[in-house]
């Protein structure tokens, strides 16, 4: 490779031709600060913070985007520099709602971390700036422009999302992200994947804080408040108390949510493994009785509203089976309240979810099997953060607990739902040993392991050849589905995820500024986590999960798989959306 | 400024929408051309409300979004209807140090109307534009295409006068 | 078409249409075709006066006096005397009429062009000389130190006939280029010639050429930046709608020199006459093989093709202009990587302004040293200036470079009228600054004005009197710029906005001298931090203002006074009790009810003195505008 000599502050480094003076910087331990850049996705070159001064370029340049020549010396922290990225703050600052002692990213926040660095003066220039109206209309965020700085990295990603709802209206001072006429954003075809809370630097793009709820129902004596978690929060929730990317806190998550007060402490893996052998049955009877191949997974309710949406002609090739949530959800308000004798009315369940579309996932339709939502609230991994926090808990210092059982009963297959593939390799480790008859060796599936978007794999299970497809990220999505749609694909089963590497890299989970998601793997190290404790469980196949054995053995409460009870309360049903209202 | 988002409700015939149609197949193998289109929907409507942005996204496989924010970026695209008579008056360089900023005033005090807004019957809408190229003239407006030039204040009754 | 011969086939053809326009010299030898040329403008300020009822007026005139095998009309393009318009030029005499109208056109018909006998009161007087007779329009002061390279066919030829663009040895140059020249011949010559963009930076054209050519690319683009966005800046359109073959020869003599087959015009939509003439263009020369595969049988293709733009200022940018083809908003983006290297849909692309272009042909045809004769030290050839503001002749005018402000202002563009005083002349619209009266023997080139502050810009030249603010001039432009801010870089967006709100509270007499240092700050802060050329350039008129008429800011915050009586808050209106005979005019046209009557009646007076309520007074001179008496004043 070629390499190009230059000096940071100094520094003589070495990096190869066509970086960037950041990537040189980076290279040479320099940080240099950035608001609008993120690697790839967003080399816009707008929001100006990151000038320098380079030889051989006129004036400022921007380090983000501007490549690094032989020879060049840069300056990242002149009197110039830091005299221009102060005014620049000092300029977002004039159009910013500086309501920072009630904001959700109040030490959080990219844009306050830097005014603080670089000693801006807020009122310095006072002028005109617009009002928005906060969009507080769909059910998973709350947009408010007020505090958007215009970095573009939310469009940049909902780009990435194909759906783009969001993007640059209008023009010069008044420009402000939003959607198309100004509608709100549940008018659009939002699929609520809440990828543009993970990135936004400030406050302007947040989760909807439901954790009043909890707390409510925590207080209410009358109810049984049950808490649930998904298989990827156990790997992120360290994050937000400090602790390196990729910890594994399964232990004193389960304490703090004891200690936060719920009734049961469950475990969404339970519905995981329910998951898998409902999928697993529905792919056998599609291919025993010509059904709609390929079917498609259905645990992300992003892709499925996505799918809603997009692909209204194809959702026969979605699986029926609901997600693991509201598998858990329903179970808990029909077996669980049964055997404990609970009125199903009487029961809160509450998911913490890495996700923001499960906001908008209880609220379906269908998904009522007690007669009441299968679901009642349910919190991202950043809102129990929160919670954590506010109740006082030490979280570095809490004791590790398990799960209450049954329903806190798992295995490795359950664990891995937490990254892209993690499905689609359950299913086949059920899927071979049912197929060969036998408890096979194979469990580790890795050619759909990765953070690749789409991933292709051809296994022979048994006497069977099956070829299989595992997408992550809305794109993807609809390259999968495009090609489902031409005839060109000859998958037999597909697992959408609808965030660029599943829920590990959900928008509910844990904010990493984005220096950390440029320079770091943040989703592989957190899917290790996932592999790592898969690696270690005992069992590792669903269809041996204790918890979901006794439900079609010994409890007698499903006759068998995909049995009309099982359909009645797991599996639910799909309705084409319109993407546009007027 | 904001643009204008029309409240009026849209009446667009299928003959419209049929011309929107051919022109989308027409382009529809290049998405650089969005802007054409939107031109020459523009052109079929007057003005591009919703459902015809919804129409042209559908079309050209861009989000409704993406069509919005090139409907709002550049001065030409209008969200709300014209007037039977458009009337446009040039706040370009020679036209300005000649006043027509007094004229612009002025139209907007007879007519009632702010700038980009239609009267209530539907008779005038009122803009201002850039530079026409009639510098010679200035200052100049324009109702429809009709131009007027060398005005002052004072000839404004008498334009609006021959379209009531 | 497919060969060299055949082109010049057709323009020997076709001389005999267009030779009566040539003047005395080239008639000698020539056979002309009828006995007249009426040359009818058809630029957009013409066609705004209704040049067009003038030629079917014409034509049907003519039918009817069995003129028609005699006289030709024909529609053209810019004279470029837009203030005397509706132009109109009858040649082989070269009369020239100006403010025409579709009723004299039977008396023209009548006189001049069956009675051979000139109307000599309908002409433009400046060429009238004492004794009756005639001056050939390059004798008038507008015209006389004018040097046409650009606009050298503009109000010559029919823009809509391909065969008087090549009677006017069209598409020679890309005959030449294409079949004796290789690509780097190419550049070299328009290296050596000294041609620089004409569009407001004044890059060297052959440079740009020649960083591009190299880089190896499926595919690559030349484009046309027709987006002329200056306010009072007309350069670009003129020579679209007047010789818009121009431009598609040099588009293709570049497409050839950096290895492009594909080009794209990108016109303004507010240009409806430039696009049609051009669109007409292009389907001509595809017609006559001059765009499509196998130009001239030399194996090179080329073909272009038009993009409208929708009204922003930001897309004359060059990056902003490429994301709008693209169908984006005109966002510019980052550079590097250049154009040259990274450009149209990614690919390698030179990009040109009308006017550069438009020397092309001609640099080809009279070679670099020609070109480089003409012009100053590093700046060759000629440039065009739309001359507007309080000048006498507005209009184009086309001068070598070097060329003074003064000669500019007082000998081709007549003063300025009314007996007012020249204040500055801005140059580069709002990217440009003001020269001021002192330095009005600045001779007129890239670098000099770069030196003062100025810019060439695309080529505005907005001439401003005593009665001019300057503080409010930079206002205006401040507005526009804000107006047109993309919105995608900080600096700019909220900058620019901000350098407007101290400017309108310096107008609004609420500023302080420490604003007038703090605006300087954000001035230099924008320069140095935004995103593309508009945010970098957009302070140099309050800089340039700043600079030569600070006592004008001085006076608005200290004194809280506008010299030049614009500023509507430090106005006041009084009226002279003595001079007023309390007619009541004022009070009747007073839109704000701000005039009574007073109990004074000045001697010889029947009536009491009318007074203006200042604390009411709208400021809007209605008054005084309606005074016949002169009895009110503002100060």
């Amino acid at each position: 490779m070629d390499m190009v000599n230059l000096k940071i502050n100094g520094i003589p480094v070495s990096v190869p031709k066509g970086s960037t003076i950041l990537e040189a910087a980076r290279a040479a331990g320099v940080e240099i600060p950035t608001l609008c850049y993120m690697k790839d996705i967003n080399e816009i070159g707008a929001c100006r913070i990151c000038v320098v001064e380079a030889t051989g370029a006129r004036g400022l340049v921007t380090a983000c985007v501007f490549p690094v020549a032989e020879g060049m010396e840069v300056q990242t922290n002149s009197q110039k520099v830091r005299n221009a990225r102060r005014m620049t703050l000092e300029m977002i600052l004039s159009t910013h709602e500086k309501k920072c002692l009630s904001c959700v990213r109040s030490t959080n926040c990219e844009l306050q971390k830097l005014c603080l660095e670089y000693g801006v003066e807020e009122t310095a220039f006072e002028g005109y700036r617009p009002h928005y109206e906060k969009d507080t209309s769909a059910p998973h965020l709350i947009r408010d422009n007020n505090k958007c700085i215009l970095c573009r990295r939310c469009v940049a990603v909902c780009r990435e999302q194909y759906v783009g709802v969001i993007g640059p209206n209008n023009r010069g001072i008044d420009t402000n992200i939003g959607c198309a006429f100004n509608q709100p954003l549940n008018a659009t075809s939002c699929i609520s994947c809440g990828q543009c809370t993970a990135v936004c630097p400030t406050g302007a793009l947040v989760e909807k804080d439901d954790t009043d709820q909890v707390w409510a129902a925590l207080n209410d004596r009358t109810k049984h408040v049950i808490v649930q978690t998904a298989p990827a929060v156990r790997a992120t929730l360290g994050e937000a108390f400090g602790m390196p990317i990729g910890t594994n806190v399964e232990g004193k998550m389960v304490a703090a949510l004891r200690r936060l007060g719920f009734e049961r402490v469950f475990d969404t893996d339970f519905g995981a493994d329910l998951t898998i052998v409902e999928e697993a049955n529905e792919l056998v009877e599609r291919v025993k009785n010509n059904g709609t191949l390929p079917m498609i997974t259905s645990c992300s309710p992003g892709w499925v509203k996505f799918a809603e949406y997009y692909y209204p002609e194809l959702l026969p090739h979605l699986s029926s089976c609901k997600s693991p949530m509201q598998m858990t959800g329903a179970i808990i308000k029909t077996y669980y309240a049964e055997k404990m004798g609970w009125d199903p009315r009487d029961i809160v369940n509450v998911a913490v979810m890495p996700c923001t579309a499960k906001k908008f996932e209880i609220g379906r339709a269908d998904q009522s099997a007690a007669g009441v939502p299968d679901m009642d609230i349910a919190i991202t991994t950043r809102e129990l953060s929160r919670m954590i926090a506010r109740a006082g808990l030490r979280f570095a210092s809490l004791p590790d607990e398990e799960f209450d059982s049954p329903l806190g009963e798992d295995t490795g297959a359950a664990l891995i739902f937490g990254a892209t593939g993690g499905v689609m390799e359950a299913a086949l480790r059920t899927a071979n040993d049912w197929i060969s008859g036998k408890d096979c060796d194979k469990v580790d599936y890795t050619e759909v392991r990765g953070n690749a978007s789409i991933k292709e794999a051809l296994y022979t299970l048994g006497d069977l050849s099956i070829k299989v497809a595992v997408a992550s990220g809305a794109t993807a999505a609809k390259e999968v589905m495009d090609r489902i749609k031409n005839g060109t694909a000859d998958w037999t089963f597909v697992e959408i995820m609808g965030c660029p590497g599943g829920c590990i890299n959900g928008g509910g989970q844990p904010i990493q500024p984005q220096y950390i998601r440029d320079t770091v793997d943040v989703k592989s190290l957190r899917a290790k986590a996932l592999y790592d404790a898969d690696q270690a469980s005992v069992l590792r196949k669903s269809h041996l999960s204790p918890a979901v054995t006794a439900l079609y053995g010994h409890e007698k409460f499903f006759e068998a798989y995909g049995c009309h009870k099982a359909h009645e309360i797991l599996h639910t049903s799909y309705t084409p959306r319109k993407k546009y209202s007027f | 400024m904001q643009k204008k988002i029309s409240n009026l409700p849209f009446k667009g015939t299928p003959e419209q929408e049929a011309a929107l149609r051919r022109i989308i197949a027409d382009n529809a193998h290049d998405k650089s051309r969005l802007m054409a289109v939107m031109q020459q929907a523009q052109d079929i409507y007057g003005y591009l409300p919703i459902e015809v942005q919804a129409i042209i996204a559908e079309g050209m496989g861009v989000p409704l979004e993406k069509v919005y924010g090139v409907s709002t970026f550049y001065a030409q695209f209008s969200l709300s209807q014209k007037g039977q008579y458009s009337i446009s008056v040039c706040l370009g360089t020679a036209c300005y140090v000649k006043g027509s900023g007094e004229l612009f005033n002025r139209l907007q005090e007879i007519l009632g109307i702010g700038a980009d807004e239609c009267t209530p019957d539907g008779r005038f809408s009122l803009s201002a534009c850039r530079c026409i190229g009639a510098c010679g003239l200035a200052p100049v407006l324009t109702v429809n295409d009709e131009v007027y030039g060398r005005l002052s204040v004072k000839d404004l009754d008498a334009i609006l006068a021959k379209y009531n | 078409m497919k060969t060299v011969a055949e082109l010049n086939q057709l323009r020997a053809a076709n001389l005999k249409y267009v030779v009566l326009r040539k003047g005395a010299e080239a008639l000698k030898d020539a056979n002309p075709a009828g006995k007249r040329n009426v040359l009818v403008c058809g630029g957009t300020g013409c066609t705004s006066s209704h040049s067009d009822a003038i030629v079917e007026r014409l034509r049907s005139e003519i039918k009817e006096a069995g003129l028609e095998n005699e006289v030709s009309v024909i529609h053209t393009g810019c004279f470029g005397l837009c203030a005397l318009g509706p132009i109109m030029i009858v040649y082989p005499e070269g009369s020239f009429y100006s403010r025409m109208s579709e009723e004299n056109v039977p008396r023209v018909v009548r006189e001049h062009l069956l009675g051979g006998k000139v109307c000599t009161d309908l002409l433009y007087q400046e060429t009238v000389n004492s004794d009756g007779s005639i001056k050939s329009l390059d004798q008038t002061d507008f015209y006389k130190k004018q040097v046409r390279v650009a606009l050298r066919n503009c109000g010559v030829i029919d823009p809509e006939n391909i065969n008087e663009y090549i009677a006017c040895d069209g598409y020679q140059a890309l005959a030449k280029v294409l079949t004796e020249y290789t690509p780097e011949d190419v550049i070299r010559i328009i290296t050596d010639s000294g041609l620089r963009g004409r569009g407001g930076g004044g890059f060297p054209t052959g440079r740009k050429w020649a960083l591009c050519a190299p880089n190896k690319a499926p595919q690559k683009y030349v484009v046309c930046n027709a987006d002329e966005g200056d306010p009072g800046a007309f350069m670009d359109r003129s020579v679209l709608e007047g010789d818009p073959h121009c431009i598609i020869e040099a588009m293709a003599i570049a497409g050839y020199a950096i290895g492009a087959t594909k080009g794209f015009v990108y016109v303004r939509a507010e240009y409806p006459i430039a696009v049609k003439r051009l669109s007409i263009a292009i389907r001509e020369a595809r017609e006559a093989g001059l765009l499509g595969k196998n130009i001239f049988g030399s194996g090179f293709d080329f073909d272009m093709e038009i993009r409208l733009g929708a009204g922003a200022f930001v897309c004359g940018e060059e990056t902003a202009l490429m994301t709008s083809i693209e169908g984006n908003r005109g966002e510019p983006r980052p550079r590097p990587p250049y154009p040259a290297v990274r450009g149209l849909y990614e690919s390698p692309t030179v990009e040109n302004n009308v006017e550069t272009f438009a020397n092309v042909p001609q640099i080809i045809l009279r070679g670099a040293a020609w070109f480089a004769g003409m012009g100053t030290e590093k700046s060759k050839g000629t440039k065009v200036f739309a001359l507007g503001g309080k000048i006498q002749h507005t209009g184009l005018v086309e001068i070598p470079m070097g060329t003074t402000l003064n000669e500019i202002v007082n000998e081709i563009g007549g003063g300025v009228p009314g007996g007012k005083k020249f204040k500055a002349a801005q140059t580069g619209g709002p990217s440009g600054g003001c020269i001021p009266a002192r330095l009005i023997d600045t001779e007129v080139d890239y670098d000099n004005l770069i030196s003062i502050g100025c810019m060439m810009g695309s080529g505005g030249l907005i001439v401003m009197d005593e009665d001019t603010c300057m503080v409010d001039m930079a206002k205006f432009f401040l507005e526009f710029t804000v107006d047109e801010s993309c919105g995608k870089c900080t600096p700019c967006r909220v900058g620019t906005k901000r350098l407007l709100e101290m400017l309108d509270k310096i107008t609004r007499g609420e500023g302080t001298l420490e604003d007038l240092d703090r605006m300087e700050e954000l001035c230099q802060y924008i320069k140095a931090n935004s995103l593309c050329g508009l945010g970098q350039t957009a302070p140099n008129p309050v800089l340039s203002t700043l600079k030569f008429f600070r006592e004008e800011y001085v006076a608005h915050v200290v004194d809280k006074k506008c010299p030049a009586g614009v500023c509507k808050k430090l106005l006041k209106y009084e009226i002279d009790p003595d001079k007023c005979i309390g007619c009541g005019v004022c009070a009747k046209n007073c839109p704000a009810d701000a005039i009574q009557r007073t109990d004074y009646v000045a001697p010889g007076h029947k009536l009491a003195s009318m007074q203006i309520d200042s604390a009411v007074c709208v400021k809007c001179g209605v008054c005084m505008t309606n005074c016949k008496f002169k009895a009110i004043t503002k100060g």
